[in-house]
């Protein structure tokens, strides 16, 4: 086939939380954004081969060979203390896959799938990859009915889009704040791509769902969320909008002592978001 | 004779238990005084070290363990035993039933079975409408939760679309009753999305109802048709099953130096004492017991023919487990490919003679494999072929380990599979897990969404919060929430990740 390869952190052959229906989801490592508050850390850095996983895991799974990092996925008990042992947030547990063995593993989970999501990490960083799996999924009669999603950060060009929509069903894009210096404290970087691509990919018709991380004290300002109801606004009132809480399950470092986002504040801004007129907004079914 | 009163006079004085609670543990007790029918030394001997079990059906079997009526003959004929006219409307054929299901025997003393519901009762609705027809389903539902209040009780609807399916679906929903349980046999060339997503809004409002995979238990039965009953057996209709025994599978594991000593030696052996053990008891109820002389017979209820004899199998995860140990092998059930494969290869040598095995007096002349879903007393146990509890992978993942074995298990097979409460918010996604379990082969379908305060224990729905009140000793309405109660306090089932329960039923008072 194409022979681009993946650098994939994590495969879910089950997943309900990643796009409409049940979806295969690739979570491919790496990101161009360096979140504080990332509750998937360990997806952001690639692998430099500096072998301090290795003393880490408890099963052996993981030795230096040939200088580079190599690992063994039958040793491995998921116990992820490696992931904890990387000083650079990658992931020594990554599989390189080729699309084709994408496909086939897709094709063996046929019958329970809806559709495919690429997350993240920031999945756009694999573009080539990304548009090469779509292409083949799309051009495969077996595999022509399953959706093609991407989850992003939305820190994309519009050269890039338009290589990617014409094989994409649809796309749910993080907005991390709207504010630029907010972004900025949030992601390490601005938003206006993040806002351009907000556009960009609601005119060709397939934003999905706009994603809206609550950060209590970063995000969630009066200013904030009726920048966010301008933005949807403009987008469209009957723009899915999916409210997610700021929680501590994976976070590191100082994000640690960030508040969680409670319940309550979800709904109040939900409240809101409905009554200025947006019509399908969602929140969390489940807060840890 | 000292211990024997003392718990008949602990039965009377339990202030947990109602009146007919008590009537009914006191007449297991009485009829468990009578002697057993005979069995062989050896028969005997794997009886009483449970390496093979009779599910506590008692010691005189006067009725068969599941009886399936053929309603449609009542509901066409009334009845003269019991004075019944042809009902001529929507009420009168549900009275009808409700008199009917209340003289259909079983091993609980209640019924397991209320028919295909909505085909018993379409021909009745023409001139009914939907809203009238929505209160009636109600009353009715209200009526054999209150009255029989036993989760075994098992209503079926499909695989057509229709009307009535469409009300119970409501009413099951709204009313979160733990009776009667429910399926959809579900065809995907008759049934249509629509029903099948409406069922899994359902799920997700009470883990109800299941899906049955149609086509497979249609090919399996035959033109009278099959039911759905208490905890996933699948049954002849206008029959049932005489009796249902299994074997412990980790116990013949023990029993074996290794995967051929098991295969070879001591499965058949162990094989053939249950065999003994059904034939025992299903001589004493068709030559001793008098049953089939019941004008359930007579009328045509029923045909003495057309009864099975279930052949039970649980615990092969510690099985296969076991074995592997036995012969230095890493892995795991329903984790690894060769032990996977491992428990295939058993299912198949369990199924290859269940089928060479003549059975006199039971249907086709031979039992039906059936991975029995377990009794509240199974300690470290885990039900029929299922994963252990908490050690489940994701669904997709714990259907493709355990979907090969299911087309031997022609009476009866389930997993639960437990899914976490973000499906709530996609429907779709447990819609698809459906067609996708049932395209590979599942005959059965089970999901338990957490959060539900309705949950499975096995095959029978608790209510956490009754489990919560009885422990408190504040008693339960039904006698279903006895067992769950026993079951979370003496297995793991409340730790099934994120809370799932298994274990079936549970045959006397304080064991």
């Amino acid at each position: 086939m194409s022979g681009i390869q993946a650098t994939v952190s994590k495969i879910l052959t089950f997943s309900c939380v990643d796009g409409p229906g049940n979806r295969l989801v690739l979570f491919l490592q790496g990101c161009n954004f360096a979140c504080p508050g990332c509750h998937n850390p360990h997806t952001v850095g690639l692998c430099n081969d500096c072998g301090d996983c290795i003393p880490a895991c408890p099963q052996g799974a993981l030795s230096l060979v040939g200088g580079h990092i190599a690992f063994d996925p039958s040793a491995c008990d998921q116990c992820d203390l490696c992931l904890r042992a990387c000083p650079i947030s990658a992931n020594p547990m990554v599989q390189h896959l080729e699309v084709a063995d994408v496909l086939a593993l897709i094709r063996d989970n046929r019958a329970f799938l809806n559709g495919v999501t690429v997350s993240g990490g920031e999945a756009t960083l694999q573009l080539k990859f990304v548009i090469a799996l779509f292409t083949a999924i799309k051009s495969d009669p077996d595999l022509a009915g399953l959706s093609c999603f991407v989850d992003t950060n939305g820190h994309l060009g519009a050269e890039a889009w338009a290589r990617l929509l014409p094989v994409t069903d649809g796309v749910m894009l993080d907005i991390k704040a709207l504010s630029t210096d907010r972004h900025r404290a949030l992601t390490g970087r601005g938003n206006a791509k993040s806002l351009a691509s907000a556009r960009i990919v609601q005119a060709a018709g397939k934003l999905y769902e706009l994603r809206y991380l609550m950060v209590p004290g970063k995000n969630d300002q009066d200013d904030e969320i009726a920048a966010l109801i301008g933005l949807v606004r403009a987008l469209g009132d009957d723009l899915r909008v999916k409210l997610n809480a700021f929680q501590h399950h994976g976070v590191r470092g100082p994000a640690r002592d960030w508040p969680k986002m409670s319940r309550d504040g979800i709904e109040a801004t939900a409240t809101r978001l409905r009554a200025a007129g947006l019509r399908k907004v969602v929140t969390p079914i489940v807060y840890l | 004779m000292f211990d024997a009163n003392d718990k008949r006079r602990d039965i009377v004085n339990d202030p947990a238990l109602s009146p007919a609670q008590k009537a009914r543990y006191l007449s297991l007790e009485a009829e468990n005084s009578l002697s057993y029918p005979q069995l062989g030394a050896a028969t005997r001997s794997a009886l009483d070290d449970r390496v093979i079990c009779d599910m506590y059906e008692g010691n005189a079997p006067y009725k068969p363990r599941y009886v399936l009526p053929d309603y449609a003959v009542v509901l066409a004929q009334g009845s003269d035993w019991l004075e019944l006219p042809v009902p001529q409307d929507l009420d009168e054929a549900i009275s009808t039933l409700m008199i009917a299901c209340h003289h259909t025997p079983s091993v609980t003393g209640m019924p397991v079975y209320l028919g295909a519901i909505d085909a018993l009762l379409l021909p009745f609705c023409e001139s009914v409408t939907d809203e009238d027809l929505y209160r009636k389903i109600k009353l009715f539902w209200r009526y054999l939760d209150r009255v029989l209040p036993d989760a075994f009780m098992h209503a079926n609807i499909g695989p057509s679309d229709n009307r009535v399916a469409r009300a119970i679906l409501r009413v099951d929903a709204e009313l979160q009753q733990i009776a009667p349980n429910l399926t959809l046999l579900y065809d995907p060339d008759i049934s249509g999305e629509d029903l099948l997503a409406l069922a899994a809004d359902t799920i997700i409002a009470c883990s109800k109802p299941h899906i049955a995979n149609h086509p497979i238990h249609a090919a399996t039965f035959d033109a009278r048709g099959y039911g759905i009953v208490s905890c996933y057996n699948a049954l002849p209709v206008g029959g049932g099953a005489s009796t249902l025994v299994r074997l412990n599978l980790r116990e013949v594991a023990a029993r074996a130096t290794d995967v051929a000593d098991f295969l070879n030696r001591v499965l058949p052996d162990y094989m053939d004492r249950a065999f003994a053990l059904m034939r025992a008891r299903i001589d004493y109820l068709y030559n001793q017991s008098h049953f089939f002389d019941s004008f359930l017979v007579t009328e045509g209820w029923i045909d003495r023919d057309r009864f099975t004899a279930m052949y039970g199998v649980f615990a092969m995860a510690e099985a296969v487990d076991l074995l592997l140990d036995k012969a230095g092998q890493p892995g795991r059930y329903g984790h690894d490919d060769a032990a996977n494969a491992l428990g295939l290869r058993i299912t198949e040598a369990l199924a290859a003679r269940v089928e060479a095995e003549p059975m006199a007096n039971v249907w086709r002349g031979r039992a039906m494999l059936h991975s029995q879903a377990g009794l509240s007393t199974d300690t470290g146990l885990t039900p029929g072929i299922r994963i252990p509890y908490g050690s489940e992978p994701d669904p997709v993942t714990h259907v493709r380990a355990l979907a090969p074995q299911h087309r031997h298990y022609a009476s009866g097979v389930s997993e639960i599979l437990t899914l976490d409460e973000t499906i709530r918010a996609n429907p779709a996604a447990l819609v698809q897990l459906c067609k996708g379990a049932l395209a590979s082969g599942f005959r059965e379908f089970t999901a338990n969404v957490a959060g539900n305060d309705l949950v499975r224990v096995t095959g029978y729905m608790i209510r956490l919060s009754d489990v919560r009140r009885y422990e408190a000793a504040e008693g339960a309405r039904t006698n279903t929430t006895a067992l769950g109660a026993e079951a979370a306090r003496k297995t793991a089932i409340l730790c099934r990740k994120p809370r799932v329960v298994g274990h079936e039923r549970h045959p006397g008072y304080g064991q």
